[in-house]
């Protein structure tokens, strides 16, 4: 019986040493991860605030107005101004339906000729 | 263990024939018996002293191991503490109202040298001022050699630069990772943000510390580590801001004018929405302050809040409203305003010689600015309470806006207050305030009566002022101004869409040596929109201005600061989300017997 309370212990001694031995590996490969993913934090937020800072020095009232005014011919913006608001009643409603104008002779060009062509043979 | 008998029967029957006492058997049996049990209880207390002490051993040893050991070894923060977010910036950003950044920080390097390392300084010398030409080949060189060991050679690098330099490959050139505090939007909302440097420098880290402006005030807010996270939002709002600056930079040139500022403020939170003063700077690369000369032609002075000016005619609104709030007057009453008035040794005149007496309503008081009719009013309220209400308005402290220069710009008031000092402060003259001064008091007439403490910073809630004015008499004080703007001096603010109210101010300006300026003037319009329900005021003010579109040139406010902050008022408050109100013609005969009927 008391071998047996012996055998046990020095069992449970060896299996707990060895659980020491991976934990205490497992540890320190974490704190290794962690390390290395603040490291990566770190740098992120940096490339994060850089770009924040390019955002904002790219979309600087002056250079927007800038390129406004440059690509005015294709975006026609212009200041807001105060007789652009409207007033409810003054958007058209039920829409009014746009009415085609009847067709009167129509011409139909697909299945003429040049003349030369029908002269030629 | 055997037990021995104490009396054995063997030796006392051998004892008693000898004729011994057998008494004496027992006694030394009982002897060698406690003999036994000290032996024992001596080595059980020994071993108890061994372990004990052993035990003892051990925890000293250990501690003083411990001990050692960390005095010996290098300190580190414990890895396992891995912390939750690792912040970056070591100040934190400012942002407008709408979290647009107007500061933030951005990382690079400063160059230094170590030229015990270099190995040809010469070379070292040639190339780095081939890179940097605001470098000095034989300065550097001689600075090289001159057998220093450290030296700083540039504080911020580009990354071009940075790597010229790495394609030196000198051993002896080292960088030293810092954070620069960038201002994205350049020239915009400078005077806000005043500028930042470097404080003390070390090679693995520089700190930034504000130099002026909120950057200065509030150095301590956004350094502090536990709100680096935290971006500072202020009351200002970008767009608001640049289109200010737009209109004030063109309306500045046109009007021939030295300096300009403007401020845009929200009447109810005394939030500064806008606060533009020209000429400005870039912050990112701050001038350096005048040495001689008047500091305030340097592009660094703030108008809007170190310009401390007389304010001209656009504090006779105060009078007019405390005349009424104290019952004095109601704006209908009459009042002298026979033109020139004198008092005592001095002549009380108006604009240009006019009389507009003999007696003016006080509505037209303020309407005409009438200097006379003002004064009469201020005298019958009385220096000590004129002096109460003026204070009671904050223009006898410096602005609580949190700027360094408005804490350090103190208004000039004179010493002592005798009527006379009364009859020109009521118009304006003999007292300086800024324009910042005048934008809260103004925002007081404009939320009802209620004073507002002026802020740079977002507010979330409405904060509590004391009230100054009853409502109704500041109902009456800004139909007063709409008054000057619909039939009055400042005719050229009414803007179709946005009912305007306000009062222009026309000062001379102070000579240095004493005395005033003939032909240098500073213009004011102190204004609140819409006039219906006031929610903003606009202070322009322009320094120096003359309209030269006339015959004559012209220098009062109506002709100058009037038309800038109309066209202010007509590209902002379309920004502000205000709907313009359709004011209906007035109704011709035919028309309202229609609508009679």
């Amino acid at each position: 019986m008391r071998a047996l309370v012996y055998l046990l212990t020095f069992a449970s001694v060896i299996g707990l040493g060895f659980w020491a031995y991976t934990e205490n590996y497992a540890t320190q490969q974490a704190l290794k991860d962690v390390a290395r993913l603040n490291a990566e934090i770190a740098d992120l937020r940096e490339a994060l605030s850089i770009q924040r800072a390019e955002w904002a020095y790219l979309n600087r009232p002056d250079r927007l107005r800038e390129l406004a005014t440059i690509n005015f011919d294709r975006l026609r913006l212009l200041p807001l101004e105060p007789e652009q608001f409207g007033v409810a009643s003054q958007v058209v409603y039920p829409m009014p339906t746009v009415v085609m104008p009847d067709l009167q002779m129509p011409v139909d060009v697909s299945g003429i000729e040049p003349l030369d062509e029908v002269q030629s043979p | 263990m055997t037990r021995t008998p104490l009396r054995p029967l063997a030796r006392i029957l051998s004892a008693r024939d000898a004729g011994e006492n057998p008494d004496h058997i027992e006694r030394e049996n009982i002897r060698a018996r406690h003999e036994v049990v000290r032996e024992k209880s001596r080595r059980r207390a020994e071993g108890r002293l061994l372990f004990l002490g052993l035990a003892f051993l051990a925890s000293f040893g250990l501690i003083g191991a411990r001990m050692g050991l960390l005095a010996a070894s290098e300190p580190m923060e414990p890895r396992s503490a891995a912390p939750g977010a690792a912040i970056l910036a070591q100040r934190a950003d400012i942002t407008d109202r709408n979290g647009r950044v107007l500061a933030t920080n951005l990382v690079t390097h400063a160059l230094y040298a170590q030229p015990k390392d270099m190995v040809d300084p010469a070379r070292v010398a040639r190339e780095l001022a081939a890179i940097f030409p605001d470098l000095k080949e034989d300065d550097l060189k001689r600075r090289l050699t001159d057998g220093r060991s450290f030296l700083w050679i540039k504080k911020k690098l580009s990354p071009e630069q940075m790597q010229k330099v790495h394609e030196i490959g000198d051993p002896g050139l080292l960088f030293g990772p810092r954070e620069m505090r960038l201002y994205p939007n350049g020239k915009l909302a400078a005077h806000i943000l005043g500028g930042a440097s470097f404080g003390a420098e070390g090679v693995n880290s520089a700190e930034v510390i504000g130099t002026a402006g909120i950057e200065k005030l509030l150095d301590a807010r956004l350094r502090d580590p536990a709100q680096t996270a935290e971006p500072l939002a202020l009351s200002i709002d970008l767009t608001l801001q640049a289109t200010v600056t737009e209109v004030l930079d063109a309306g500045m040139k046109m009007m021939n004018a030295k300096g300009a500022a403007a401020i845009l403020m929200d009447v109810r939170t005394g939030e500064v929405l806008s606060l533009v003063s020209l000429p400005d700077f870039d912050p990112n690369d701050r001038p350096n302050p005048l040495v001689k000369g008047d500091p305030a032609d340097s592009p660094l002075f703030n108008r809007a809040v170190q310009g401390v000016y007389e304010l001209g005619s656009t504090f006779k609104i105060f009078a007019a409203a405390q005349a009424m709030e104290l019952g004095l007057v109601n704006p209908d009453t009459l009042v002298d305003a026979n033109a020139p008035m004198v008092w005592g040794k001095h002549r009380i005149k108006e604009f240009q010689g006019k009389n507009y007496g003999p007696k003016l309503s006080v509505s037209d008081v303020i309407a005409k600015s009438s200097n006379v009719g003002t004064a009469h009013i201020a005298l019958m309220i009385g220096g000590l309470r004129q002096q109460a209400f003026l204070k009671s308005l904050g223009f006898f402290e410096p602005s609580p806006l949190e700027m360094v220069e408005a804490r350090s710009s103190k208004p000039l008031i004179p010493a002592k207050w005798p009527d006379i000092v009364t009859i020109t402060a009521s118009y304006g003259h003999g007292m300086s305030a800024s324009p910042m001064h005048l934008a809260s008091a103004y925002a007081t007439i404009a939320n009802g009566g209620v004073a507002v403490t002026p802020t740079l910073l977002r507010r979330s809630s409405l904060p509590d002022g004391t009230r100054l004015l009853s409502e109704r008499v500041a109902a009456d004080a800004v139909a007063m101004l709409r008054g000057v703007v619909d039939h009055g001096t400042a005719s050229y603010a009414r803007i179709p869409g946005y009912p305007v109210a306000g009062k222009t101010g026309t000062a001379d300006k102070p000579k240095r040596t004493g005395g005033y300026y003939k032909d240098k003037v500073v213009n004011t319009f102190a204004s609140m929109f819409p006039a219906s329900d006031p929610r903003y005021v606009l202070v322009v003010t322009l320094d120096e201005p003359v309209d030269t579109s006339g015959t004559e040139p012209r220098r009062t406010a109506g002709y100058t600061a009037v038309p800038v902050a109309a066209e202010v008022i007509r590209r902002t408050a379309p920004l502000m989300g205000l709907r313009p109100e359709i004011e209906l013609a007035q109704p011709n005969e035919v028309t309202a017997v229609s609508q009679n009927n």
